[in-house]
C-alpha cells in the first residue's frame, strides 16, 4: 500500500535521510574534536526507519522518540540549527541546552521528546492516545523504541492498555539487532519481535527497516488503522546501527564482517538507486541534493557555535511551570 | 483559603457542614470534573467498585467510564497515561491504590513527569495529580502501609502534598488539580473516616504550612495523620501547663520554610514528628532548615525528631502501633524537650 508516495515526497524523503546522515556524521566529528560535552547515540544506517515511519504521519500527529533520536527529530521536521545548538548545549537549542542529544524535543512540531529511559516513551504514548480519544481529536501518536525496550515491562503494560481501549497509537520498534551489546538472538525466545502483537490481539508486522518503501507502507497502514479507531499496531523494522551503542562501545560483541555486510544494505544508497531507476530523480540532482544538505549542516553548526551558552543564574527557572 | 466561585459561596448563619476526609476528596473531584471537562480519573477499581477505600464512590455514575476510568493492574502505565494525557491538554488525576504500589510507577513519575519540563527547556507542562493512600494503622502490613513521601520530596519538578484534615483534603486537591506541575497527594488511610467542616463551594488551599494551634513553649512540626496526633498531644500537655504550637507542614515540596522557622523562633523548642522512618525521613530536612536559619539563635534546646522506627511496618496490632509515633509518644517527647 503506497497511496501517496508522490515523486515529490520521495525526493523529500531521500533528502531527509541525507540530512540525518549528515547531521550525525557532523555530530561525530564535533565530538571527536572535543566540542561536545557528554555522549551521543548515532542512528547512522537506520535512516529509512525514521523517515519512512514519519512519512506516514500528518504534521499534527505526535511522535515519541528514543535515546537514538536524532533521526526521528529531523524526520518530524525539526530545524537543524536549533537541533545542533541543543547538541552543543546552547541557549538557542530546542531545550535551551538543558536536555542535550538524549532529550531533544520539538513540542510545537509534535515531537514529544527523546527519552533516556529504555521503553520510557511507551506508557506516555498510550497516555497521548487516550488524550486524543477523550478529546475526539483525529491525531495519532507513533512511538519509536528499540529491540531492547521490547523486553521491558512497560512495553507489555503499554501494548495491553492501548489494545483494550483501541487507542490511536503506533508502536514502532526499530530492531537494530543489539540492545547495547545484548544480541536480539539471545534476548528473545521468538524469531520476530512482532510476534508479541498476537498476545495483545494486535496486528504485528516485520518489515525491512532499510527499505523506505516497505517501512512507509507498513506505517501508513498502521496510521490509517489507528486514526479510524481500530487501535494500535506493532511494527518491527529490521535495521542496523553502523556505529557503536555510544562512544564507549568497542564493538566487542560483533564482527567487522557483520558490520560490513549491513553497510552493503545502506538505506540511503538503496533509495537513491531506486529513485534514479524509477525516473523520480536524476543522478546529478541527487548529488546536488546532498551538496545542499551539507551546506545546511554547515550553517547549523555555524548557528550553534555563534549561539550563547545558557546562564547558570537561570538554571532553576524551568523546573516548575 | 481562596474562594474561587463566590456565586456558590455559602451564606452566613448556615450550619457548618461536616464531611469525612474521603467524602471531601470525592467532592473535590466531582466539583472539578463538573467545572473542567479536561479533568478525568484513572486507576485500579475506581469505577463501579468505587475505589479500594471508597474514595471515588459513585463518581462513575455521574461522569461515566471514560472519565472515571478503570485500568488493568499496571501502575507504570497508569502513571504514563497521566503523563501523556497531561502534556496533550488534559488534567488527569491518577489513583495509585496503595501508595506502596508507586514503586511500580516511579520510572514515569521520577524520570518522566518530574523532568520533562526542565529537560525540554520549559517548552511543556505536565499538569497531573497522583493520589496515594498511604500510612500504617490498618493491619495491612509491610507492603501496604509505608510512608514514602520523602522519596518524592527529593525530586525537583514534583510537588508533594499531605492533607491532614477534611477541608484541606478538598482544598489542597483542588489546588493540585489546577497546578500546572505534577503533584503527589499522599492521603492517609486512617484519616479517610475522620470528619470535619468542609465548605460546600470550590476553593483552593495554598501549598503552604499553617499554624494549627498557637503556643509559647514548644512547636510540634508535623504533617498528615501526625498533625491530628500532635493536636491531641497538645491538649494533654496543656493540662500540664505546657503551651504547645502545632505547625501543619501540608506540602513538603515546595517547603514553606518561613512558617516553620517563624514558629521555631517564637517558641525556641521544636519537635518534628512524622510516621516515616527517621533515617532519610523528611524530618531531617525540616530540622536542617531550622538550624540553618535565623531561628538558630533563638533555640533553647536541640531540635528533635520523633519518627517511625527503623523497621518495615509489622502486621501484629501491638507491634504496628509501636512502630510509629502515637499520641503518648509525642506527649513524652515534648515534655522531655520542654525540660531540657
Amino acid at each position: 500500500m503506497e497511496p501517496s508516495l508522490t515523486p515529490e515526497r520521495l525526493r523529500s524523503a531521500l533528502q531527509q535521510m541525507m540530512r540525518i546522515r549528515a547531521f550525525e556524521e557532523m555530530a561525530e566529528q564535533l565530538y571527536m574534536r572535543g566540542l561536545v560535552h557528554g555522549t551521543m547515540h548515532l542512528s547512522i544506517g537506520q535512516e529509512a526507519s525514521a523517515v519512512g515511519a514519519v512519512l506516514a504521519l500528518e504534521p499534527q500527529d505526535y511522535i515519541l522518540s528514543t535515546h537514538r533520536g536524532h533521526g526521528h527529530c529531523i524526520a518530524k521536521g525539526a530545524d537543524l540549527g536549533r537541533m545542533m545548538a541543543e547538541f552543543m548545549g546552547r541557549e538557542t537549542g530546542y531545550c535551551r541546552g538543558r536536555g542535550g542529544s538524549m532529550h531533544i524535543a520539538d513540542v510545537d512540531g509534535g515531537n514529544l521528546g527523546a527519552n533516556g529511559i529504555v521503553a520510557g516513551g511507551l506508557p506516555i504514548a498510550v497516555g497521548v492516545g487516550l488524550s486524543m480519544q477523550l478529546q475526539s481529536l483525529p491525531r495519532v501518536c507513533l512511538t519509536f523504541f528499540g529491540d531492547g525496550a521490547a523486553n521491558e515491562g512497560a512495553f507489555h503494560e503499554a501494548l495491553n492498555v492501548a489494545a483494550i481501549w483501541r487507542l490511536p497509537v503506533v508502536f514502532f520498534c526499530e530492531n537494530n539487532n543489539y540492545a547495547m551489546s545484548m544480541a536480539v538472538r539471545d534476548a528473545f525466545p521468538t524469531e520476530l519481535i512482532s510476534q508479541r502483537a498476537a498476545a495483545y490481539n494486535l496486528p504485528g508486522v516485520t518489515v525491512d527497516g532499510n527499505d523506505l518503501h516497505a517501512v512507509y507502507a507498513a506505517a501508513a497502514e498502521a496510521v490509517a488503522r489507528a486514526r479510524s479507531g481500530h487501535g494500535p499496531t506493532l511494527i518491527e523494522a529490521r535495521t542496523y546501527r553502523w556505529r557503536g551503542h555510544s562512544k564507549s562501545d568497542r564493538n566487542l560483541y560483533r564482527t567487522q564482517q557483520e558490520i560490513a555486510e549491513w553497510k552493503e544494505r545502506d538505506p540511503i544508497t538503496r533509495l537513491r538507486a531506486r529513485l534514479i531507476a524509477d525516473g523520480v530523480l536524476g543522478a546529478a540532482e541527487a548529488d546536488a541534493m546532498l551538496a545542499a544538505v551539507h551546506e545546511e549542516i554547515a550553517a547549523a553548526v555555524a548557528f550553534a557555535e555563534a549561539s550563547p551558552e545558557p546562564d547558570p543564574a537561570a538554571l532553576e527557572d524551568e523546573v516548575y511551570a | 483559603m481562596t474562594t474561587l466561585a463566590p456565586a456558590e459561596a455559602t451564606t452566613v448563619a448556615r450550619p457548618q457542614r461536616e464531611l469525612t476526609y474521603a467524602e471531601a476528596i470525592r467532592e473535590a473531584l466531582r466539583q472539578e470534573m463538573r467545572r473542567d471537562p479536561r479533568v478525568f480519573l484513572i486507576g485500579e477499581d475506581i469505577g463501579v467498585y468505587g475505589g479500594a477505600f471508597g474514595v471515588t464512590g459513585d463518581l462513575v455514575h455521574e461522569f461515566g467510564k471514560d472519565r472515571v476510568r478503570d485500568t488493568p493492574i499496571a501502575e507504570e502505565v497508569i502513571a504514563g497515561l497521566a503523563v501523556g494525557a497531561a502534556i496533550t491538554g488534559m488534567r488527569p488525576v491518577a489513583e495509585i491504590q496503595f501508595s506502596d504500589f508507586v514503586t511500580l510507577a516511579t520510572e514515569q513519575i521520577v524520570n518522566q513527569a518530574a523532568k520533562m519540563r526542565f529537560m525540554f527547556g520549559g517548552k511543556i507542562a505536565v499538569p497531573m495529580v497522583v493520589r496515594l493512600p498511604g500510612g500504617s494503622g490498618t493491619g495491612a502490613a509491610a507492603q501496604h502501609s509505608q510512608s514514602l513521601e520523602a522519596w518524592f520530596a527529593h525530586i525537583p519538578g514534583l510537588k508533594v502534598v499531605l492533607p491532614a484534615t477534611p477541608s484541606d483534603a478538598k482544598g489542597l486537591l483542588v489546588a493540585a488539580i489546577r497546578d500546572p506541575n505534577p503533584v503527589m497527594v499522599f492521603e492517609h488511610k486512617l484519616l479517610y473516616r475522620t470528619r470535619g467542616v468542609v465548605p460546600e463551594e470550590l476553593y483552593t488551599e495554598d501549598l503552604k504550612a499553617i499554624v494549627r494551634r498557637t503556643g509559647r513553649d514548644l512547636t510540634l512540626v508535623a504533617y498528615s495523620v501526625m498533625v491530628i496526633r500532635a493536636l491531641e498531644a497538645a491538649e494533654q500537655l496543656a493540662a500540664e501547663g505546657i503551651d504547645v504550637e502545632v505547625v501543619d507542614v501540608r506540602c513538603l515540596r515546595p517547603l514553606d520554610e518561613a512558617t516553620i522557622v517563624g514558629s521555631a523562633r517564637r517558641t525556641g523548642r521544636v519537635l518534628v514528628v512524622h510516621e516515616a522512618v527517621r533515617s532519610g525521613g523528611f524530618g531531617g530536612e525540616i530540622v536542617a532548615r531550622i538550624v540553618e536559619s535565623e531561628a538558630f539563635d533563638f533555640l533553647d534546646a536541640p531540635v528533635r525528631r520523633l519518627a517511625g522506627r527503623e523497621t518495615p511496618i509489622p502486621y501484629n496490632r501491638t507491634l504496628e502501633r509501636s512502630a510509629v509515633p502515637q499520641v503518648e509518644d509525642i506527649v513524652a517527647a515534648a515534655r522531655a524537650l520542654v525540660r531540657e
